[in-house]
């Protein structure tokens, strides 16, 4: 797995379009080659999920896209604009149409400022409408969120819970009417009752102002439940993309499988013991060589060692990048 | 004679095996505050057997980490405890701090939830794992060495001998936790605490995590204590599991029993909250709205009254007891459980309204 390609890409209303992003850090002692190649498109209205370990480069692809910092080389075209040679100023504008939230909602906001004008911040920063308009948008936003503006007037986020803080976090995202909202794992620092009321929050949102989202996580139930189109990373590789129900009714990938067999699921009698699959990934500074999964890979060749797949098609908008898929249903 | 002999601490040659190895009765941890008492742990009875694993599970607020820290003796000045704690038949609440610190270091670990708060950064990981094997067993570098070594190696750790000599920054989140288990594995506890150990880390390495502390308890015959917020994690890795909420138990039962005929509406919402791989993408998830209840001023009745769509008056005014079902070792504390006629019957009445019911189907 782990291999590039572009077999996998659509034309049609694309809001975004990222073709062979690269993204490189310099560190001592080497280069961390955080994103090696991938290439991903999300239609309008689409929610597109990237699924994978830490350090598989699926955050960094997120930051890419707000050129957080802009990407080693690749492209990223956003509503027909090449992101990655615009001047700052444009980006920065651009930006206001492409918004972010983060893992920690707590962190994500000023500790020493009322929620509400951490909210209403970037309306001042774009001078957006008079302030009368711009404080019926905040406590009109607020409450889709569910909540209370009065309260979010006088509180500051150290009074509101962490599922509250990731509400907050949201509505700053959607005041500036953005047409794509990356979610960088959301919701995984976050109970599991609270994570399902983030989860159809968004749902609802989505619909309600049109949105299109990029849905970065580690669990794949998770990302499976808010997606409509999955990519699968590993050590800044694609593995496999698929409608999120076609990924779990036939995942190809050993990865993936993997992924799938490391889902606690909350019942007794499934098997809870692990597959063939051990061990962590190895360091991106010195990423294995033909396909990058290989040396976790149970169904590895000699092949796999040498030559790094493609991404090809195996189903009706399926495509997998290994040499040896498995054949699972669910 | 040291301290370590003074106690009676039960080992592979105890005898009097039929007693629980812990004990909890009526279990109260409050807090003092300028808003006054926080009733964290509110009256929790409950016992854990030798070789068996218990889950703890919660919502943030519902007492469940204060519950393992009150048994490990990790609680601010501000704690007041009460109630009984027996571990292998002697009550260690009012023993002497002496006493209870060979216990804690010994008998009874702890797995915290950040791995990399709970490491000592400027120390390497080699002597932070020798520490306890050279103060509770007394034994010498070389021997501590040794065990470390050992040690590093069944939490499957690979090149063991090389960790001794890192930092924690150089080892993965993942790693860390292994350390950490490790480390708490060192001295040979008979119960070991893991507070949402899984909880920072990745599905993957929460997985193998969870089978490395599951094989230690079956190596070592050690009892287990897991605390999460997610029946998936205790699903496949408990005997028991104790559902708390509001400081108190709401339901308690063998694992296969709970899933199977889940009584407290509360334990059911948890579930349906959790998304399943096997649901069609964009299925709509059961939330509990509201706020777990503020434990200065718990409400009158049941403390889930409010945050319950099958609640009745009733559940505003009394406070329904902790009850048996047929099986002795299921009990739930609710007025209309689950599949009462006043339950069924609220259920028809909000799948007609389009709520979407935390209950729809149990996991049968």
């Amino acid at each position: 797995m782990a291999g590039s390609g572009n077999a996998h890409l659509r034309k049609g209303d694309n809001v975004l379009q990222i073709q062979d992003l690269v993204v490189e850090f310099k560190v001592s002692g080497g280069t961390v080659k955080a994103v090696s190649g991938i290439s991903l498109d999300v239609q309008r209205g689409e929610t597109l999920g990237i699924v994978g370990e830490s350090g598989c480069g699926k955050s960094t692809t997120g930051r890419a896209i707000m050129q957080l910092p802009s990407p080693t080389s690749g492209s990223i075209v956003f509503e027909g604009d090449e992101l990655t040679s615009m001047k700052n100023a444009d980006v920065r504008a651009a930006r206001t149409k492409v918004q972010m939230i983060f893992q920690d909602p707590v962190s994500s906001l000023n500790p020493r400022r009322t929620v509400r004008d951490s909210v209403l911040e970037p309306l001042e920063i774009w001078k957006r409408g008079t302030k009368k308009e711009r404080e019926k948008l905040i406590d009109d936003t607020l409450e889709s969120v569910g909540i209370d503006p009065a309260r979010a007037a006088e509180s500051r986020p150290h009074e509101f819970s962490g599922g509250q803080c990731q509400r907050i976090s949201v509505a700053r995202a959607l005041v500036l009417d953005p047409t794509l909202i990356i979610c960088d794992e959301p919701v995984s620092a976050l109970d599991v009752s609270v994570q399902a009321q983030v989860l159809n929050l968004l749902e609802d949102l989505k619909e309600k102002y049109g949105l299109t989202l990029v849905f970065i996580a580690h669990d794949l139930a998770v990302v499976k439940n808010i997606s409509d189109r999955v990519a699968v990373m590993y050590l800044g590789k694609l593995c496999e993309v698929a409608s999120s129900d076609a990924l779990y009714a036939h995942p190809a990938h050993p990865y993936t499988n993997l992924l799938i067999d490391s889902i606690p699921e909350p019942n007794p009698d499934a098997d809870h013991t692990l597959g063939e699959v051990i061990g962590e990934p190895p360091s991106p500074v010195n990423p294995p060589a033909g396909c990058r999964f290989h040396p976790r890979c149970p169904y590895a060749t000699a092949e796999c060692s040498v030559d790094e797949p493609r991404l090809r098609e195996i189903g009706a908008g399926h495509f997998v990048a290994c040499h040896n898929p498995v054949t699972v249903t669910h | 004679m040291n301290e370590h002999e003074s106690f009676h601490h039960p080992g592979p040659s105890r005898t009097e095996t039929d007693s629980p190895l812990l004990a909890l009765d009526n279990l109260k941890t409050h807090f003092r505050t300028e808003r006054g008492l926080v009733r964290a742990v509110d009256g929790v009875t409950l016992t854990l057997n030798r070789g068996e694993a218990l889950g703890v599970v919660g919502e943030s607020g519902s007492g469940k980490t204060v519950l393992s820290r009150s048994l490990m003796g990790l609680l601010p000045g501000s704690a007041v405890t009460s109630g009984s704690v027996k571990f292998a038949g002697q009550e260690i609440l009012d023993l002497p701090m002496k006493q209870r610190r060979h216990l804690w270091g010994a008998e009874m670990s702890m797995v915290f939830q950040n791995p990399l708060n709970s490491l000592n950064p400027l120390m390497k990981i080699g002597k932070q794992i020798a520490e306890p094997l050279r103060l509770h067993l007394s034994m010498d570098k070389a021997n501590a060495r040794e065990t470390a070594v050992a040690l590093l190696k069944s939490v499957r750790i690979p090149e063991p001998e090389r960790r001794l000599n890192q930092y924690p920054h150089e080892l993965s989140g993942g790693m860390r936790q292994r350390v950490m288990i490790a480390m708490a594995l060192a001295c040979g506890p008979t119960v070991l605490f893991a507070d949402e150990p899984t909880t920072a880390l990745d599905v993957t390495v929460q997985a193998q995590i969870l089978e490395v502390i599951g094989e230690q308890r079956r190596d070592r015959n050690m009892s287990v204590v897991l605390v999460t917020h997610d029946l998936g994690v205790v699903a496949g890795h408990t005997d028991q599991i104790a559902v708390m909420y509001g400081g108190k138990l709401v339901e308690r039962a063998p694992t296969k029993t709970l899933f199977a005929e889940m009584r407290m509406p509360y334990t059911k919402s948890l579930l349906k909250s959790i998304p399943k791989l096997a649901d069609p993408s964009h299925t709509r998830l059961a939330t509990i709205t509201g706020r777990p209840p503020d434990l200065v001023n718990p409400p009158k009745g049941c403390n889930f009254a409010q945050r319950c769509p099958y609640a009745r008056p009733k559940c505003h005014v009394e406070e329904p007891a902790l009850e048996p079902t047929a099986d002795p070792n299921h009990v739930f504390a609710c007025w209309y459980p689950v599949g009462s006629p006043e339950f069924t019957e609220r259920e028809a009445e909000l799948e007609a309204a389009g709520y979407v019911p935390a209950t729809v189907a149990g996991v049968s």
